[in-house]
């Protein structure tokens, strides 16, 4: 680098391409999906097909006999190098191979390994299984009280202090509950002058990230080096190595460019069986999942969501009241987090005395969940803001107007007791309402065609405490790479961190050169979830660009150099060394302040280092023939503090609000007694180009955000909190009908419709 | 299994032979060369990953057996900068900011530079029907038609408005 490639600051805040901008329109970016190791074996894995039994018997003699075949393992074979092989990130509840009982359809119970994937999959044919079938259960709130035991007790993860007491509990489905009591809610009831409930369910359904999840195993040496399809390299290393009991140094975890994550490839999905597969064979692996197969190794949550309210003659909300049932599956997976780390935001973005949330993790005979693009807020969302604007219609009042008097603003505790640090609620509330044009007449339509508009507001807190660390290398030329376990899946993370290290050294981002994530060389991070890497991350790379500096400043002082002496870096180690050589290595790491809500009452004087605000507006076409809804224009609006690069932010904003309009219309994960029928594309449908409304439009809202690196923050899933509230919202105001179960599909507001028209379903 | 099976068939412009299974498909046959720029995602022709131009129309390498490219000329992605240079489409999906996690963009630029070839300036409702059969999770769809109307331009040689 030399002085003459030195910009001034600047960088922050412009939108250079992404720098893998080359790589991925020419086809040649490097994915995990790409990676073939030397004379590696091909496993394709037995899945139970039955939701939930104890396994008698498996036969893999016929599987082993396939010429081609190499070798087919099970859970007794697993056992011989890993005794107790259950892991988890909160509970260490999920086998590497189903070992005594399988627990869901589509779950791993043995693995073949072969030549060719072809082979393997003609073995997988061949094994035979024979179980004793318990009874299953599959519904979130009868698994509460059902006699039906998904597992024998709870095995909760040493890893987090508020789940230790559940350890030996037996008996029960609920793998956490957790509690918050604000207020009084009980004497609330009795002041308020109207008391609304209503009850809310979200489907499970699929991430369909468009590189299905991929993961490949060898060893070299003494290290057994993994490549896979993740976004946590870090916690899959740690959780490799407690699992064979091997020092976190002899594991090696390699992650290139990502198709696509949105929590799909969180934690471990194919890492464990891929490795010990590899260990077993004591030959290289690949398994690749299939995008069928996707969906049986990992789902997001279905929910029920009770909302109780109480209501003032003022139209002020006093107290609510809310229930909260995670369809977490089988395995707990990071569903408990889920539960209690979305779930205190579950009354809503609203200033309410008294509030009462109880929100459960429960298992069931289905796939195992985690989030989905919003880490269980969109499902929250779901249910408050449908219930706001139903209390809002009932009482007369303007949507808008009922949640100006009701909002969270500057200053004022959020249930947990955290001061809400800005007024960014209102301002995004504002910005919609301004950009919906709400307070002009509006034409609902009077044929088949009706028009309506909706609008709903959502907030997030970010996963907390978490770690992330950084080191920033200066070659001796002066060029300078950036190693971070951030994994880059399309939210342009790799761009956004340059630029902030750009910022600092003031260099321009794209003569930074980031390292893909390899845990050997690039340091932890606790992973690339819930929109925490502009925060997390960009301080831990911000710090470590400031420590560079001010290691070259100290060069610069050590061979003489005045302050202020315009030499290339370059230079500096010429000189200092006497040749090209040597290095400067800056190091940074970030932990945010937090305290841990209390067990008792769910309160927390700081419960997130930051808050992400989001709302969306819609105006939708509702054909009443059909029932079909067509989204005709959407504007979301998102408090995303400073922004790094604009355009990169905007296409965050507008690609999670797309991804919603297929959880609002019609993705949906469909069960025949825990047989999912809808696993491939051709049944599960995502958003395509015709979906998406013509007029879509991203607003941003600039909140205080002065612990974030130059004032920046995340903002990957701020825009999915509003879309399918929104949606029912403008539903209900085009045609009286109120959904409350997703997906919003043309069946069901036709029915709807024939309800309030008091007609019978089917008759014409 | 069957055996082995050699075919001939031109790849990005240079005559090459292949030994392949009957089963194989393109992309696994585009993988013997190195080329991953066709990517297998659904596997049943519905989401335009692994899109290759065979015979001067995209197919579904996924769907698409290896054994029918004999005799035939194959293009991917790979060899739109065989020059050097990247093509219009190209330039303007980096323009554009239309690329996310990159999975699907291999298989929306070929869509993008057949329709271009077959209409030089679409509208916007051309262009989502043209680009209708491929998926992208990431969402980037706006950014998507904002390129194609870009590369529109660059190759009319239309100042950029």
């Amino acid at each position: 680098m030399s002085i003459s490639d030195r910009i001034p600051a600047g960088t922050f805040g412009s939108s250079p391409p992404r720098l893998e901008s080359y790589a991925k329109v020419t086809g040649r970016a490097e994915y995990t999906h790409n990676v073939q190791l030397p004379n590696m074996l091909h496993g394709k894995i037995f899945r139970s097909s039955i939701a939930h039994g104890r396994i008698r018997r498996i036969d893999v003699t016929a599987a082993k006999a396939l010429p081609g075949v190499h070798s087919v393992f099970t859970a007794a074979d697993v056992c011989k190098l890993v005794p107790n092989p259950y892991y988890g990130p909160a509970f260490h509840d999920q086998p590497i191979l189903a070992l005594d009982k399988v627990r869901y359809v589509g779950e791993a119970v043995a693995v073949v390994l072969a030549d060719d994937p072809h082979t393997a999959e003609q073995a997988v044919q061949l094994i035979v299984a024979d179980y004793e079938e318990l009874p299953a259960v599959f519904d979130e709130v009868e698994a509460v009280t059902s006699a039906t035991f998904v597992h024998d007790e709870l095995k909760p993860a040493k890893t987090f202090a508020d789940l230790k007491h559940l350890a030996g509990r037996s008996n029960t489905n609920v793998i956490v509950e957790f509690k918050l009591d604000r207020g009084d809610v009980k004497n609330a009831w009795a002041a308020a002058d109207r008391i609304f409930e209503h009850t809310f369910r979200t489907p499970m359904v699929a991430h369909t990230a468009l590189e299905p999840l991929v993961s490949l195993a060898e060893m070299n040496g003494s290290t057994l080096t993994i490549h896979t399809a993740s976004q946590m390299p870090s916690f899959v290393r740690i959780e490799i190595a407690r699992l064979l009991g091997w020092p976190e140094s002899r594991i090696r975890v390699k992650v290139l460019h990502l198709g696509g994550g949105f929590a799909a490839k969180t934690y471990i999905k194919l890492e464990a069986i891929v490795a010990l597969s590899t260990l077993l064979a004591n030959r290289p692996v690949r398994i690749a999942a299939t995008m069928e197969e996707q969906a049986y190794v990992i789902a997001s949550h279905a929910t029920t969501c009770r909302i109780k309210s109480g209501v003032n003659k003022a139209g002020r909300v006093i107290a609510r009241q809310c229930d909260v049932w995670w369809n977490c599956g089988a395995y707990a997976d990071v569903g408990p987090r889920i539960s209690q780390k979305s779930g205190f935001t579950a009354a809503g973005p609203y200033d309410i005395e008294n509030v009462l949330i109880r929100s459960r993790g429960v298992y069931t005979n289905l796939p195992l969940c985690t989030g989905r693009r919003g880490f269980g807020v969109p499902n929250l969302s779901w249910a408050y803001e449908s219930h706001t604007d139903m209390i809002a219609r009932d009482l007369g009042v303007d949507p808008i107007e009922f949640r100006r008097r009701n909002l969270l603003r500057e200053g004022k505790e959020q249930a947990t007791g955290t001061v809400m640090p800005d007024d960014s609620i209102a301002q995004v509330l504002d910005r919609l309402a301004e950009r919906m044009n709400w307070s002009a007449p509006f034409e609902r339509g009077h044929g088949v065609m009706r028009y309506g508009r909706g609008v709903a507001v959502g907030f997030k807190a970010v996963i907390a405490p978490t770690t992330s660390v950084a080191t920033i290398t200066i070659n001796a030329d002066g060029s300078c790479i950036l190693n971070i376990s951030t994994v880059d899946m399309g939210q342009g993370s790799d761009t956004v961190m340059a630029q902030i290290a750009a910022e600092v050294l003031g260099i321009t981002a794209q003569s930074i050169k980031v390292s893909h994530p390899d845990t050997d060389l690039t340091p932890y991070d606790m992973g690339t979830v819930g929109s925490r890497s502009t925060f997390h991350m960009g301080n831990a790379v911000k710090l470590a660009a400031e420590d560079a500096r001010s290691k070259i400043e100290a060069l610069a002082r050590e061979i003489g150099l005045t302050k202020g002496s315009n030499y290339p870096w370059s230079e500096l180690f010429h000189r200092r060394y006497g040749m090209q050589a040597g290095n400067i290595v800056g190091m940074g790491t970030f932990i945010p302040p937090y305290a841990a809500p209390s067990s008792e009452s769910g309160h927390s004087a700081n419960v997130t280092p930051y808050w992400m605000v989001g709302g969306t507006g819609v105006e939708v076409e509702v054909d009443g023939e059909t029932g079909r809804v067509r989204i005709t224009k959407l504007i979301t609006a998102a408090d995303c503090g400073a922004l790094v690069n604009p355009r990169i932010a905007e296409t965050q904003l507008s690609g999670a609000a797309i991804m919603q309009i297929g959880y609002a219309l019609f993705e949906k994960m469909d069960f025949d007694g825990g047989q999912l029928t809808n696993a491939s594309l051709a049944d599960y449908n995502i958003p395509g180009m015709q979906d998406i409304p013509l007029a879509l439009v991203s607003v941003f809202v600039e909140g205080d955000q002065q612990g974030g690196p130059f004032g920046a923050k995340g903002l990957g899933e701020s825009g999915t909190f509003g879309v399918a509230p929104a949606v029912a919202n403008a539903i209900h105001d085009a045609i009286g009908v109120r959904l409350i179960n997703l997906p919003m599909t043309a069946e069901s507001v036709l029915r709807g419709l024939h309800k309030i028209q008091g007609r019978q379903w089917g008759d014409e | 299994m069957p055996d082995l099976r050699t075919i001939k068939f031109r790849l990005n412009g240079v005559a090459v032979a292949a030994q392949i299974k009957l089963y194989h498909n393109l992309v696994e046959l585009l993988q013997q060369f190195n080329l991953f720029g066709a990517r297998e995602s659904c596997g049943q022709g519905l989401c335009g990953c692994c899109t290759a131009i065979v015979a001067g129309k995209a197919v579904s390498g996924c769907l698409y057996l290896a054994a029918l490219v004999d005799g035939k000329d194959v293009k991917t992605i790979e060899h739109l900068d065989s020059c050097g240079k990247l093509s219009a489409v190209q330039e303007a999906f980096i323009e554009a900011g239309a690329v996310q996690c990159g999975f699907c963009t291999s298989g929306f630029i070929l869509m993008t530079e057949q329709l271009l070839d077959a209409n030089p300036n679409p509208n916007d409702s051309k262009i989502r029907e043209y680009l209708a059969g491929n998926l992208c999770r990431c969402g980037s769809y706006p950014e998507i038609s904002a390129a194609v109307k870009i590369a529109a331009r660059k190759r009319r040689n239309v100042p950029p408005t």
